[in-house]
């Protein structure tokens, strides 16, 4: 008998004449309403995150301000990331194509993305490595992630994200820099993903 | 109203001043408890050591003795806690046990439960001029769910001062056998609350479980702290004219 | 029959592991200090939730069902995963767990993995494994780092090296890290910050070169075939996305039935776990994901065995978010080595002996490692009544035969209103005699504590004289 009919098997003896229970969803759900800016950029700022809020003709300003102070030169941009943001910025922007390798993408000074979905109440960002976005490895390896969040991606609460992502999309929440709480339980920020997280909420 | 007095196995044999406060309590708020003599123990020690089939034998004869009264009144949130939480899951779903179970069930309170939900008091004209903390042991706290009505109580008490008891809701180490089994952790744990209960400055501890207190009151006392243990019952019994004694 | 293995082996009775834990300031100390700010944190974070009791509500019930249904759902993952270009794997135990994936490793003619924090690979013991066959397993998360680095075991389910504190594992990086790769900064110093970048800079390249990566999951959904994982610090990602074949060993517990149980379960597991609204990377991912090869292995190792029981079945709800441990008074005294399994603290005292069995003097004294004090069932996000499970398992503990006896005795005198009383007499008659220490067993007691007077007379005897003090 192979281990899968030997598993099934087992599960389905174990379980004979087990009645099955109610799920009760009285939970809030999705709320189907905006997500408040004000309080997604508390809660992003919370993770130690920089955080800016802008209004639309002031993105490429800020933008390379942002990459300015930061000293990055060299900043991968994803396909399909709005031209007209990266206008004012003097850096190189660098193409993941034909793909960058991992030393590539070590040797870059940042990365520069939109996103899928931010979730106020949490302050996290959804990438689904969409037009802007790209492959996961391009927000991971470089030290330096700068994430442009337009208004209409923010939603309320997590049952909001997850009723509007495609899960056969590789996804990666992201709630601050990266972190540990491995040393007596206290949260430290920066170890291998980016330590320097920066987020742009264009309202 | 036909109330019963489940005094417990450990306040019958070793803190009768308690079941004695209880009494004349409640005789003072102008009710006659009765003392089912057939009554000796709920079999908690039993059921938590893992010996099931005394334990339902001591749930039976419990029943059997409480069944029929209106109110059956328990100075112990731990023992409480057994008959309300555990009884019915040793009795079944049927048959006569089960059915005597489910008519106890209902009508057993923690004394502190039938003083403010049943009688409808917070002040039973107690006085007890001593500096007072209050430990709300395991039972009380997390399985019957006494939540604030020792304290609303004490509050009302004369000449009382209540200091609040640092990290109040962690459990004392006793654990009915596990204070013999696992003796170093029972008093470790111990150690902790006895250093907090010590932090109060107050000169007696009450809670309204005589089993934590005879824990807690035993590190207390080998310390020689001076800081005694007292029931809560024998608190709320005292007046200014008349102790417990 | 087979004792199914969890990682370690099992030896001493938890109380005397526990006796020597206590004595340990520094552990006591470390313990004290993380459970208390883990615990804090994880208050402040639930209590922000307006909707936690319905969400614990819902966690529960989801996770009931899907046990229920469990065979349905397994078969659902394995059709979802294939569709979407994985290959997915059974494992009736731990041994061929690790046959499968060491298989698998050999086929891509590698000799390295890294891997992503996994508590099924611990079970298994499957760096071992693959150390025999001639694979090298390093470990990328922190606290695994410091344990492997340590030659240590874990003691912990979220932190495993929560028993060491900055000093320690400064010391442990200062001098291990060589053995291991990059070594550690001669200036280290214990500041979290400067350990956290040893780690990053200890693990930087090897993420960048290794073509092999092995990770568990927190969720696996039915319906889509979608992996999860939950992590901080990105060594993660590093493992899900750098390699070429990734290979997931997962317990068949895990399994989820909807991509929207995920809305329930990312609420409950980050705030119950690193007291954290949300942590700060998670992972999703559907079969091949970006041209990777992706493998599934589907574990058993004890958990059919556990889904047979009535009782403790609701063991197997967990997870594995550590509230339980981290609020744990036993947990925070002993630490987590006491327990003799990688599943230690309150979920561990029901999951290992069900597990593993009661045969071993270990596994037996597993249940009675708690004072029955509830803080553990009221945190635990699935509803898991952990003292329940508790007591059900003392019931089917073999009994050492004085206690056996006592137990009689007492039962016994109980069983008769007249013997108690006779019983209470004969104590107030001979209360002078009464030892200040008790022998044998009951010396436990009177070894830190003194034993409360005996009264002249009982309750039921005064009522009796007094006519209930009307007389
Ligand atoms: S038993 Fe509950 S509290 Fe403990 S680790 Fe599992 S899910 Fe968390």
């Amino acid at each position: 008998m192979s281990s899968r009919d030997l598993i099934l098997g087992r599960v389905r003896r174990a379980l004979a004449g087990v009645p099955d229970v109610e799920i009760t969803r009285a939970y809030r759900g999705p709320s189907d309403k905006p997500g408040d800016i004000r309080l997604f950029e508390e809660r992003v700022r919370d993770y130690r995150a920089v955080v800016h809020l802008v209004d639309e003709p002031g993105v490429a300003e800020r933008v390379a301000r942002s990459l300015a102070e930061r000293g990055a030169r060299r900043v991968v941009v994803p396909a399909g990331f709005p031209a007209p943001w990266l206008a004012a910025a003097d850096v190189e922007a660098v193409a993941d194509d034909p793909p960058l390798s991992a030393a590539e993408l070590d040797a870059v000074d940042g990365v520069i993305t939109t996103c899928a979905v931010a979730i106020a109440e949490t302050g996290t960002i959804v990438l689904d490595a969409g037009p802007g976005q790209g492959r996961r490895a391009l927000t991971l390896v470089p030290d330096y992630h700068l994430c442009v969040v337009r208004a209409a991606e923010v939603v309320a609460n997590v049952p909001d994200a997850v009723a509007r992502l495609v899960p056969a999309r590789p996804l990666t929440w992201i709630s601050g820099p990266s972190a540990t709480s491995d040393i007596e339980l206290n949260r430290v920020e920066g170890v291998h993903g980016p330590r320097t997280l920066e987020v742009l909420i264009v309202t | 109203m036909r109330v019963a007095l489940f005094v417990t196995c450990v306040n019958d044999t070793l803190f009768p001043d308690t079941g004695r406060a209880v009494v004349r309590l409640l005789r003072r708020l102008g009710v006659e408890a009765d003392f089912p003599r057939a009554q000796t123990c709920c079999g908690q020690m039993h059921a938590n050591t893992g010996y099931r089939d005394e334990a339902v034998r001591l749930a039976r004869r419990s029943v059997a003795a409480l069944r029929g009264y209106d109110a059956v009144v328990v100075p112990s949130g731990s023992c409480a806690a057994m008959i309300r939480e555990q009884y019915p899951g040793l009795a079944g779903s049927s048959g006569p046990f089960a059915d005597a179970v489910a008519q106890v069930v209902p009508k057993t309170y923690e004394l502190t439960e039938f003083l403010v939900d049943v009688l409808g008091v917070t002040d039973v004209g107690a006085y007890f001029p001593h500096r007072v903390t209050y430990h709300p042991t395991c039972h009380s706290l997390r399985g019957i769910h006494l939540g604030d009505r020792p304290l609303t109580l004490l509050r009302q008490v004369k000449g009382l001062e209540l200091v609040p008891l640092p990290g109040a809701e962690e459990c004392c180490g006793f654990g009915g056998t596990f204070a013999l089994k696992n003796a170093d952790v029972s008093a470790a744990m111990c150690a902790d609350k006895v250093r907090a209960v010590l932090d109060t400055g107050a000169e007696v501890l009450c809670a309204a479980d005589n089993s934590c207190l005879m824990h807690i009151g035993g590190m207390l006392g080998r310390q020689r702290s001076g800081v005694r243990v007292t029931h809560l019952a024998e608190i709320l019994c005292s007046t200014e004219t008349a102790g417990v004694r | 029959m087979s004792v199914t293995f969890l990682g370690m082996p099992a030896e001493r009775p938890f109380p005397r592991n526990a006796a020597r834990a206590v004595r340990d300031s520094q552990l006591r100390f470390n313990l004290r200090k993380a459970t208390r700010t883990i615990r804090a944190r994880r208050a402040s974070v639930v209590a922000e939730a307006p909707d936690w009791a319905e969400l614990r509500e819902a966690g529960r019930a989801i996770k009931e069902h899907t046990l229920r249904n469990l065979d349905r759902y397994l078969v659902r993952l394995e059709e979802a995963v294939t569709a979407a270009g994985g290959h997915v794997h059974w494992a009736a135990d731990g041994d061929e767990a690790n046959r499968i994936v060491a298989g698998l490793v050999k086929a891509t003619g590698e000799t390295e993995v890294v891997k992503v924090k996994s508590m099924a690979t611990q079970e298994i013991g499957l760096n071992e494994a693959l150390h025999e066959q001639g694979i090298t397993a390093y470990e990328t998360d922190l606290a695994e780092l410091i344990v492997q680095l340590g030659d240590d075991r874990p003691s912990h389910i979220l932190v495993p090296a929560i028993h060491r504190n900055r000093a320690e594992i400064r010391e442990i990086f200062a001098e291990h890290m060589a053995g291991w790769g990059r070594p550690a900064p001669g200036d280290l110093t214990d500041e979290p910050a400067a350990l956290a970048e040893a780690a990053r800079l200890h693990l930087r390249e090897r993420f960048l070169k290794t073509k092999v990566a092995i990770s568990g999951a927190n969720f696996a959904i039915a319906e889509t075939g979608t992996l999860v994982v939950l992590e901080s610090e990105g060594n993660g990602r590093m493992c899900l996305t750098l390699p070429r074949t990734l290979i997931s060993v997962v317990g068949i517990e895990k399994v989820l039935p909807a991509w929207r149980d995920l809305e329930v379960f990312l609420q409950l597991l980050p705030r119950s776990s690193t007291g954290e609204r949300m942590n700060p990377y998670t992972s999703m991912w559907t079969g091949a994901a970006e041209g990777q090869e992706f493998h599934l292995v589907l574990l058993d190792n004890g958990r059919t065995g556990v889904l047979a029981d009535e009782v403790g079945r609701q063991a197997l709800r967990c997870i594995r978010c550590s509230a339980c441990l981290n609020v744990c008074p036993v947990y925070e005294r002993t630490g987590g080595h006491a327990y003799g399994s990688v599943y230690p603290g309150p979920i561990g005292a029901i999951l290992t002996p069900q597990l593993r069995g009661m045969g071993s003097e270990l596994d037996r004294s597993l249940p009675y490692a708690s004072s029955l004090c509830g803080a553990c069932y009221e945190v635990c996000p699935v509803a898991i009544d952990i003292p329940s499970v508790l007591v059900d398992l003392r019931a089917r503990a073999p009994h050492p035969w004085p206690e056996r006896a006592g137990m009689a005795a007492a039962g016994w005198v109980f069983e008769r209103s007249g013997r108690l009383a006779r019983l209470q007499r004969a104590g107030g008659r001979l209360r002078r005699l009464m030892p200040r220490r008790l022998p044998g067993p009951l010396g436990g007691w009177t070894d830190t504590r003194d034993l409360p007077e005996v009264p002249k007379e009982s309750f039921r005897d005064w009522w009796d004289r007094t006519d209930g003090g009307r007389r």
